[in-house]
């Protein structure tokens, strides 16, 4: 038998409503100990799947495997799992210690066992004093933590987090969500966490799993999803303000588009061997050079403002580059209006280029 | 890579259960739970009908019998005065309760909209004759109406010598003696669910009206009234599905009376049944009964459920 | 707005306040503007209001008052009128000495029938329903929402359909012209109104408290009475109310179902009322149909905004 090196397996899922397919053939291996953040815009499944690990759906073909054992057909609470809903999901006519233990009782677990575990989760998660209240008088961010301690208390290898900090405010999402990082990095359990927050998803991920229809776009570190990203969705999904895009053709180590062309010598393309075909090359409007830095990109241009978001720490510059809007991000300091002629500098090392027909990157 | 995941998926699999557990099993005690509304929606509702529908094709008298007779039934059903006049009756009091429940209902609940005054108490007051039963209903505008002691009588002391208004004992009009009643009975129902309609209207739907000047009836009548629709047409069908059933009102008001003026399908069926013990003409009346339902529903439910799934 | 007429006057007076050092525009229309209380439309809309009040009341005034008059005074007066002289005597009459037939026992037997009867009948028929309800609601399973369109078009078809069936069911069971058949009939007819309301109510539950229960290990009736239940007073009230209400009134089903012992209180009261031998005593009939209307009256003033919400949520369904 072999040892399981990874908590979770998901091989071939697919689960589908009729005529609509929600999951297709979908595979992922989560490490033990790994921080999987699951991230896509609404209906893209990410929640369906955690749904279906969770065992509350059950899913139309393919198997799940839990620490090496198929839970497929197993109920919820066999699994070895414990889930932190968005809207806390906590008993409403339960105080939270009747919330930490129901889990523990439904198990016929002794009473003083179920008390000793209550006990160090509420000290973990610095909710002692709130032990005997009900969650109608606790805040949102108290409310949360006591969700968190209901998967705790459970004492399981995995945790499922369904969007946790959606419904706090920005500032309590910020806290907790170092909160988490910080439980997870104590705790060394294995964390599946979906959400929609880029930000989120960034500062907490071991690994980033973008979805978008029921697929795995692409699987990889923040730095991987961020950098060098496999297709012109997830180029486009990660980053805030978004990457601009330029149409045009790659020719023979060049990328040459309507009034301009870059040489792409230092970018490093996917394949040794990248035929001529038409390509978008996408930039991220933070390596836009601009002023002092100007110098030290390779390629250089000039443009004109149209339109300045000033948003305090950077401002945003809207130009057009081969007839598009083109977006540029400048230090908070600059001082531009419309109309200026600004020169910026491209690094092709930093760009991402893509097919023009399959979008995937070169 | 791909052979240590086919390798170790083989031998994670071995560790699964071995059996799925069977279909009819899961959610065991959700099924057993539900026994009793399977039950009631197969037997009763599905079964019972069918039994009926079958048996208005026989001779049943006394007890029912499974001798096919054709359309016998209909054909003496069809050609008896009695289910004439319980038609006639129907439809005219079907009619027009359906046209004053709705006006009154929706007039009441717009005057109740204006934020005025007192609305819970005038509310109250026009919706608790709704949980009075139609026995009592009956009973009460029975003494109402009653000519020698009732409301004639007491105009007539007023000194208005020649007035005359005794339906309940002038056969041509005694089935708006009922009518009065049955108003009196439902329309603070109908008021209460236009009501909660007209809640349900966005608040900004009339601060828009206000800034573009636009009169507030017209704003009834053009916008909050189409989009009303769907209050409307359940209000229409809970009218329509109460007056099929219109039995028990006209049982304690009239007795069917004067001479049989004022019978409907309803007390047909009753009296076919339990009375006259002619089971089958009791089948008969009510299958007719039935059909006149299911005339009603079909479009409501196209335009309630087939509208929905095309859009 | 401001109206024109004030600007005219503003405009006249400006030089005078530029010298007077007063702040321009600011003199016109300010604060709350005046209102008639009288106007003519709220003139129109309490008028019709009141009346239609008026309108509704009316029986019940006539039906108290009757109930309070003796018979010589009915027959001299107006039945608008107050009693000149207060009399008691008919409730009683009604309560305990009314005849129908042979039998003159008076109203009370009725009530204490449809006690019997309304208890269990309310008492099953939720029990069932909420159950139902909530597995509707939660636990689907292959063909349930199929059963669940049956039950509800089920609403529609009139009882004339179904009356002789069920007693060809109820005595096969032995239980037609016993209270229990009632019941059963009772949480039979009961059943689509009901089911529909908690189904909709439980399904308007946050889906994720039930989602967490499962992950916590509660099972189906676990869920149900540790985790649904504590949570769903409001509609328990309200299927109360319809159940209680609707029950008391029922006329039909007491007719078919029972045996004269048991009839219910309504049946009685209308075979009182229109028995056809003897004076009619107008006062003791009215007396007797006030004593059964007070059931569901009670109900009705004593629950106030909810029986709204249970009529209208019946009706108005999501």
């Amino acid at each position: 038998m072999l040892v399981p090196n990874h908590s979770v397996r998901i091989r071939d899922l697919t689960l589908t409503y009729g005529a609509i397919t929600v999951l297709r053939d979908l595979n992922l291996d989560i490490h033990d100990g790994e921080f999987l953040v699951l991230l896509g815009s609404s209906g893209c499944g990410k929640s369906t799947l955690l749904n279906c690990i969770a065992g509350l759906l059950e899913p139309t073909d393919g198997q799940i495997f839990i620490k090496g054992r198929n839970v497929t057909w197993l109920e919820p609470s066999e699994r070895g799992i414990g889930m932190v809903f968005q809207s806390y999901a906590l008993y409403p006519q339960m105080t939270v210690r009747g919330n930490l233990s129901f889990g523990l009782k439904n198990a016929r677990m002794a009473q003083a066992e179920i008390e000793a575990r209550v006990a160090k989760a509420a000290r973990i998660l610095q909710i002692e004093p709130l032990l005997d209240r009900k969650p109608a008088a606790l805040s949102g961010g108290q409310r949360q933590r006591v969700a968190i301690g209901r998967a705790l208390v459970r004492d399981v290898d995995v945790f499922l987090f369904d969007e946790p900090l959606s419904n706090l405010d920005a500032k309590l999402r910020a806290d907790l969500r170092v909160e988490i990082k910080r439980l997870h990095q104590d705790l060394d359990n294995t964390m599946i966490y979906v959400t929609h927050d880029q930000v989120e998803a960034m500062t907490l991920a071991d690994r980033i799993a973008i979805m978008r229809s029921g697929k795995v776009m692409q699987l990889g570190t923040p730095d991987e999803i961020y950098n060098r990203p496999q297709s012109k969705y997830v180029a486009d999904f990660i980053g805030s303000p978004s990457m601009n895009f330029l149409d045009g053709h790659y020719e023979r180590g060049t990328f040459r588009a309507e009034g301009f062309q870059i040489d792409m010598a230092g970018y490093q393309l996917g394949a040794p061997q990248v035929a001529d075909r038409p390509a978008i090359l996408g930039i991220r409007p933070e390596h836009v050079a601009t002023g002092a830095l100007v110098n030290a990109a390779p390629i250089k241009g000039e443009v004109t403002v149209d339109l300045v978001e000033p948003m305090g720490a950077d401002t945003l510059v809207w130009a057009q580059v081969a007839g598009k809007p083109f977006r540029i991000r400048m230090d908070g300091q600059a001082r531009v209006v419309r109309g200026d002629r600004l020169t910026i500098g491209i690094d092709p090392s930093k760009a991402s280029m893509f097919d023009a027909k399959t979008e995937e990157r070169l | 890579m791909a052979t240590t995941h086919e390798a170790s998926a083989i031998a994670e699999s071995r560790a699964a259960p071995a059996r799925r557990p069977m279909r009819l099993f899961r959610n065991l005690s959700a099924k057993i739970a539900s026994l009793p509304m399977v039950l009631v929606a197969v037997v009763i509702f599905v079964g019972c009908t069918v039994w009926t529908v079958v048996h208005s094709f026989t001779n049943s008298r006394l007890l029912p019998k499974l001798e096919w007779d054709g359309l016998s039934q209909y054909e003496r059903l069809w050609s008896t005065p009695r289910w004439y006049v319980s038609i006639e009756n129907l439809a005219i009091f079907g009619i027009l309760s359906m046209i004053f429940t709705l006006a009154i209902g929706f007039v009441l609940a717009a005057l109740l909209d204006r934020k005025i005054r007192g609305e819970d108490v005038i509310r109250t007051i026009i919706l608790y004759p709704f949980a009075l039963s139609f026995v009592v209903t009956g009973l009460v505008w029975q003494w109402i109406l009653n000519p020698e002691l009732g409301l004639q009588s007491v105009v007539r002391s007023w000194g208005w010598q020649s007035f005359t208004f005794d339906p309940l004992y002038d056969a041509d009009i005694v089935i708006y003696g009922i009518l009065i009643a049955a108003l009196w009975q439902g329309t603070g129902l109908i008021m209460c669910i236009m009501l909660a309609g007209l809640r349900g209207v966005d608040e900004e739907i009339w601060k828009a009206a206000k800034i573009d000047g636009i009169p507030t009836w017209k704003t009834y009548t053009h916008v909050i009234i189409p989009m009303m629709r769907p209050v409307f047409v359940t209000s229409l069908v809970l009218i329509a599905s109460g007056i099929v059933k219109v039995y028990d009102l006209v049982i304690a008001q009239t007795g069917g009376g004067p001479g049989g003026s004022s019978e409907v399908p309803a007390k047909y069926v009753m009296d076919s049944m339990f009375a006259a013990q002619n089971l089958g003409q009791g089948f008969a009346a009510s299958t007719m009964m039935l059909l006149s339902v299911i005339i009603i529903l079909i479009p409501w439910a196209y335009l309630e459920f087939g509208g929905k799934k095309r859009g | 707005m401001a109206d024109p007429a004030s600007l005219n006057t503003l405009a006249a007076l400006d030089p005078v306040h530029e010298r007077t050092g007063s702040v321009g525009d600011m003199t016109g229309p300010r604060g709350r503007r005046p209102r008639r209380a009288f106007s003519r439309a709220n003139i129109f809309l309490y008028g019709t209001l009141i009346l239609v009040s008026v309108y509704y009341l009316l029986p019940l005034w006539v039906m108290v008052m009757t109930s309070l008059k003796g018979m010589p005074e009915i027959r001299m007066g107006n039945i608008f009128a107050p009693p000149m002289e207060v009399t008691f005597q008919p409730w009683v009459k009604a309560w305990a000495e009314a005849c129908t037939g042979l039998n003159c026992e008076g109203l009370s037997r009725g009530f204490w029938n449809s006690v019997r009867i309304l208890v269990p009948s309310v008492i099953v028929s939720i029990a069932v329903a909420s159950v139902s309800g909530y597995a509707l609601a939660r636990w689907r399973f292959k063909g349930s929402e199929t059963f669940f369109a049956i039950l509800l078009i089920g609403a529609f078809i009139p009882y004339q359909v179904m009356l002789y069936p069920i007693v060809i069911l109820l005595r096969e069971l032995g239980l037609y012209g016993s209270l229990w058949g009632l019941v059963l009939v009772h949480t039979i007819f009961g059943m689509p109104i009901n089911v529909l309301l908690f189904r909709n109510y439980f399904a308007a539950m946050p889906e994720e408290l039930f989602k967490a229960a499962r992950v916590d290990g509660a099972g189906f009736w676990r869920i149900f009475l540790q985790i649904m239940l504590p949570m769903s007073l409001p509609i328990f009230v309200v299927s109360m109310i319809i159940q209680v209400t609707g029950i008391w009134n029922d006329f039909l089903f007491g007719v078919v179902y029972t045996r004269p012992e048991n009839y219910p209180m309504t049946v009685q009261l209308n075979n009182i009322v229109n028995s056809v031998q003897g004076v009619k005593e107008y006062n003791v009939n009215m007396a007797a149909t006030l004593l059964t209307g007070l059931v569901p009256l009670i109900v009705y003033f004593a629950s106030g905004k909810l029986f709204v919400r249970g009529i209208a949520a019946g009706a108005v369904k999501g």
